[in-house]
């Protein structure tokens, strides 16, 4: 812990709403400490527009410890900042330098349109999983829980693709604005136990259709969406979709 | 499966399965070339070319590898198109420089270099051979047919120019190959944590291969005669 | 009190929920279309709800503030879910599952709720396993337990670090299943502003849009809030930034009674607070606790040493380091409910044995990395490893780790009868919204299988027996119906109330103030003349709220100082109730540490001849003190005992 002050401007997109072109406006934040957190430097500069009687920046946030996959902010052209395995809310203003220009863009996809300022609308992903990302089971069909043993290499498999958050920094940082990893994530959990087995090919047939649908590109395996991943979902996932797409085409 | 074709993974997929028929096809292709560097009374060259010319499964095989060609062009394009269409407000700021290739990121302009320079290749060589603008050669069989030997010999000896461009053209071609190879596999899902070293490593090797093997016939001939 | 029907079926505690299921009133499948149902919140109590009232047949409106069902905030819980198994083969059973429980709440908890959670637990386990959950496995295909505070037997379940994640993710696709058929409509970004109640039932709720402003109404047969707690009223909390009290608090302004709203737990491992401009708190899992071990300094002159700088914690040997825990509470040692540990750290910092900057203490894995190796540490807690290592800068495997207590759920909630139906006749409450089933303190990994207790098996049965005789009443036009109609307008004006304020403090300044004050007098250690205090600098700051409150912007687009000053507003109003509560319960109990109220050794001292009751405030009018009933609390299946975790 080295504590220390630092003196930064903020080059960040502005935009009234879904129809505004939007701009970059310049902001300087002075004093910030190096421990504290990206959105809390984002909370002082909002608190300083506040006292101005401007509007803040709107960004979108919630659990701030990495885990409910709100924050977002693509910061100095990567997604969630300058660090790995960590969402913008995680990262520190310890991987800035006094002086620097930070720029702040909403993440920007075809599949994710701007609302306002850096918040956009990801309700695509919620729309991919309505088709298909789920096992049908009602509450109360359920067996006993040990009535069917699963590997533990499966299970532990299945959890590394569970762990996704739905921030959709794997859209945001594809060069094709692919929601490939995010469909693959939960294709691969579910695919990975018998549980989900059952309806695998209905599930990535309706999936795929789905992001197709809703305006994000194809996978182009270039890997970046792995690295810039705040929970580091593996690609082998996207392998798997593949899989399991062509399988399901094939039998189904 | 109609709605595999139009499918970005379907897509995805026959632009993967053409490039493996291709990478196959550029293997054999710089077997028979590498025969160029041990026999330079050409002999040996010029009977693997006519084996390969007269053989009828090649004959088979060489229009199925024109439609291949096409097919991997013409899928590339179309879902690159599309690609491009899925960000309509850019980043003013975009470092990929952490998370990902220069190469992988930029496989459509390697590949219409690559294509280029297959274009280049194809007026050089193929065409001459194929539509008989080379002198005929005889040996001890007395099966009468192209000296492509000498065609390549004569160009490579004499033209640093076209030297240069074939180096370029290997180099280009093997990165075009590093991402794809991997990246095929990839796409028609053979591959997981364990298999994906191991292909990212053969696809470096085969890239590798490509690269050096195709760039030093024309500089063996350059430096030796 | 006559006014709080608990309505417990009578019989033995084992026997009372099948009884009430089989004797209870159902409505068929063909009447259950023409229902509609309002769920307000998609956490695991939400969710699970609102996916299985649509799975049933209802027609089900839900709605959340956040972009999407999957973000709320039970995303967070890390640690497990417990449930009465008995798969370690250690002795575990529904009763020991449920008597811990009532222990660990310090027998301020209903009897008969509390066994039916420890019921229903083990079907909560099927239910997740089978929607794809991927809990932590032993090699040979079973599910593997862990243990945690409170209980002596392994218990609990786990996903990693992120099991209310994973259980959220399963809960909210059974509901992404229901949105896709159409049986559940899913408002995104939608605030509830206020209930609407028709003839003394709850039959809708108004709510704000949370992209444009626009103020709406909607109608429900019954209306379920499932909005979690209001642990956010200090400010610095574990909480999500948009955690707030305001369904509840609204709710209670038009009737629904508010239970023990002064029982708030106090996480003890935590990430200690850093600095002015700290937004959030961050937990450390309970979990950690299995292996670490917490200590102080014996001598006062390290403890200095250390908090000067001039000295690391691991230049400390070994007989000079004060395990207190361990010291004080043999039998439990580290693993000691969460009240215990969080106030015995409170204690040393207090006496001048605080790490960092005074206001923390150990967490070491040295022994355990010795004993187990770093890659088993590795594996059980590496994700939390790295999380604190992102945050603090430090490595905690070869440094310790430095915690602190810091606010992280509310066992308070609206009072809600067996059926989890509010006083309000039609408003049902589930999850940490409502008071029911922790007492005084929650025990750990109890949150989510309340929570899924309450969503999948406990109000799909009962709302029924509360709809059974409503399936006569029409759908109600909130356009036309001027109950609707003038509840939106009462929203309208209070919102314009705010935005006319335009003075020039903001929000979040305001709401820190309160924090303070919260903390300072109702935090881990309360007594009377704090409270006293507390109460009147609070209503000073409500009066100071609407005079200089600064909200930019317009009330009729995206405005996020206009959404967190309606939270904050309720927010002051509640924190003033939870100071009447704390300063009515004149006892120690769970986490209400009254420090008139102790034991020589500085342990809580319960005083159940007066105070065991749940404490239920009626809302009685603006500026006007609320009127306490008292639900008494009988133990029958249980033997009242000074809850001790020494031996």
């Amino acid at each position: 812990m080295s504590d220390k002050n630092i003196n930064i401007k903020v080059k960040v997109w502005r935009q009234v709403d879904a129809n505004d072109k939007g701009r970059f406006e310049t902001y300087e934040v002075n004093n910030v400490s190096t421990d504290s957190s990206f959105l809390e430097m984002m909370d002082v500069m909002n608190e300083s527009l506040v006292q101005q009687g401007k509007e803040p920046v709107a960004f979108d946030h919630d659990c701030r410890e990495g885990i409910c996959g709100m924050c977002s902010l693509f910061i100095n052209g990567r997604a969630h900042g300058p660090d790995t395995l960590i969402t913008t809310c995680q990262l520190h203003m310890r991987k800035f330098k006094d002086s620097q220009t930070i720029t702040v863009e909403p993440w920007r996809a075809k599949g994710f349109p701007v609302i306002k300022d850096l918040i956009v609308d990801r309700t695509a992903f919620d729309k991919i999983l309505h088709a298909g990302g789920f096992v049908s089971v009602n509450t109360g069909n359920a067996p006993d829980a040990n009535a069917i043993p699963i590997s533990k290499p499966a299970a532990d498999e299945a959890m590394d693709a569970a762990s996704c958050i739905g921030c959709g920094a794997c859209v945001a940082t594809c060069k094709n604005s692919s929601a490939m990893l995010f469909v693959a994530a939960k294709v691969s959990q579910l695919a990975l136990l018998p549980q989900g087995k059952i309806e695998a090919a209905r599930r990535a047939k309706a999936m795929v259709a789905k992001m197709d649908d809703l305006g994000f590109g194809s996978c182009s395996n270039t890997g970046a969406c792995e690295m810039e991943c705040p929970k580091g979902i593996s690609l082998s996932n996207i392998a798997r979709l593949n899989r399991e797409y062509l399988v399901a085409n094939v039998t189904d | 499966m109609g709605r595999f074709y139009n499918s970005s993974i379907g897509k995805k997929f026959f632009v993967s399965i053409t490039g493996l028929f291709l990478m196959a096809f550029l293997l054999v292709h710089l077997g028979v070339n590498s025969l160029l560097m041990f026999d330079d009374t050409g002999e040996l060259f010029n009977q693997a070319a006519h084996f390969m010319g007269s053989n009828p499964i090649m004959k088979v095989i060489e229009p199925i590898l024109g439609i291949g060609f096409i097919l991997h062009i013409v899928y590339a394009l179309i879902v690159q198109i599309v690609n491009w269409t899925k960000r309509p407000v850019k980043y003013s700021k975009w470092d990929q420089k952490e998370s990902s290739s220069w190469a992988s990121r930029n496989m459509i302009y390697l590949g219409a270099i690559v294509l280029i320079f297959l274009g280049i290749h194809l007026v050089n060589f193929f065409f001459k051979i194929k539509f008989g603008t080379v002198a005929p050669i005889t040996y001890a069989d007395g099966v009468k047919m192209h000296n492509s030997y000498a065609l390549v010999a004569e160009l490579f000896k004499n033209c640093t120019a076209i030297d240069v461009l074939y180096v370029l053209g290997g180099i280009f071609l093997g990165l075009h190959l590093n991402h794809g190879f991997w990246s095929a596999f990839q796409t028609i899902g053979w591959s997981n944590n364990d298999w994906r070293k191991k292909l990212e490593l053969v696809g470096s090797i085969y890239a590798l291969i490509i690269a050096i093997g195709f760039s030093i016939i024309p500089l063996y001939f350059l430096i030796k005669f | 009190m006559a006014i709080l029907n608990s309505k417990i079926p009578e019989g033995p505690v084992h026997l009372k929920w099948s009884k009430y299921k089989e004797t209870q009133n159902l409505v068929n499948p063909a009447n259950k279309r023409k229902l509609d149902i309002i769920v307000v919140g998609t956490g695991l109590a939400g969710a699970s709800a609102a996916a299985s009232f649509a799975e049933m047949g209802f027609k089900v409106k839900a709605f959340c503030y956040q972009d999407s069902p999957r973000r709320a905030h039970s995303i967070a819980a890390q640690g497990g879910i417990n449930a009465a198994k008995n798969y370690p083969n250690d002795g575990d059973s529904i009763y020991r599952l449920f008597y811990d429980t009532v222990k660990g709440g310090d027998y301020r908890a209903r009897e008969s709720n509390v066994y039916r959670l420890a019921e229903v637990s083990n079907a909560i386990i099927d239910q997740a396993v089978a929607q794809g959950v991927p809990f932590a496995r032993e090699y040979g295909g079973y599910l593997s337990n862990r243990s945690f505070g409170g209980a002596q037997v392994s218990r609990t379940f786990y996903a990693k670090g992120q099991t209310g994640q994973q259980l959220l993710l399963g809960a909210y696709s059974s509901l992404n299943r229901q949105i896709g058929l159409g049986t559940v409509e899913m408002y995104n970004r939608t605030e509830m502003m206020d209930v609407v109640i028709v003839d003394g039932r709850a039959r809708g709720i108004v709510t704000r849009n949370m992209l444009n402003g626009k103020i709406e109404s909607h109608f429900g047969h019954a209306v379920v809030l499932a909005t979690g707690g209001y642990g956010n009223v200090f400010f610095l909390s574990t909480n999500a930034m948009g955690s707030n009290g305001s369904a509840i608090w609204k709710a209670y302004k038009k009737g629904a009674m508010f239970s023990n709203p002064a029982f708030v737990q106090i996480h003890p491992t935590c990430i200690p607070v850093h600095g002015e401009f700290q937004s959030k708190l961050t937990l450390m899992s309970e979990s950690l606790r299995n292996d670490g071990r917490i200590w102080v300094p014996k001598k006062k002159e390290d403890a200095e040493a250390i908090r000067a700088g001039k000295m690391k914690p691991t230049q400390i040997a070994e007989e000079d380091r004060d395990y207190y825990l361990e010291r004080r509470y043999p039998a439990f040692g580290n693993l000691v409910p969460r009240d215990v540990a969080s106030r015995a750290a409170k204690e040393r910092c207090d006496a001048g044995y605080g790490v960092g900057s005074g206001q923390a203490v150990y967490l070491d894995f040295k022994t355990a990395i010795e004993r187990l190796g770093q890659k088993v540490i590795e594996d059980r807690y590496g994700n939390l490893f790295q999380m604190y290592e992102k945050i603090v800068d430090e490595n905690p495997y070869l440094t310790p780790m430095m915690i602190y207590p810091a606010i992280h759920y509310t066992m308070g909630g609206l009072w809600v009868d067996y059926e989890l139906q509010s006083t309000v006749p039609g408003l049902f409450v589930a999850g940490e919204a409502n008071f029911s089933d922790h007492g005084a303190n929650r025990l750990g990994a109890s949150a989510l299988m309340q929570g899924l207790a309450d969503g999948y098996f406990v109000l799909p049965y009962t709302i029924q027996n509360y709809l059974a005789d409503q399936i006569g009443v029409a759908r109600m036009k909130p356009q036309e119906h001027a109950a609707f109609k003038q509840a939106e307008e009462e929203v309208r004006t209070f919102i314009n109330k705010m935005m006319s304020v335009k003075g020039n403090e903001s929000v979040d300044s305001l709401h820190k103030r309160l924090g303070k004050i919260m903390w300072d007098y109702v935090g881990m250690a309360r007594n009377k003349e704090g409270l006293e205090l507390a109460i009147k600098e609070i209503q000073k700051l409500k009066k100071e709220f609407w005079e200089k409150v600064r909200i930019p912007g317009k009330a009729d687009s995206l405005n996020t100082e206009l959404e967190k000053a309606n939270r904050v507003a309720d927010f002051l109003e509640l924190g003033e109730l939870m100071a009447r509560d704390a300063l009515m319960r004149e006892e120690s109990c769970g986490g209400h540490f009254r420090e008139e109220h102790q034991t020589p050794e500085g342990e809580a001292l319960r005083h159940d001849e007066q105070f065991m009751f749940v404490g239920t405030w009626e809302y009685k009018g603006e500026n006007q003190e609320a009127m306490l009933h008292k639900e008494g609390l009988k133990y029958e299946a249980i033997e009242v005992k000074v809850r001790n975790y020494k031996k």
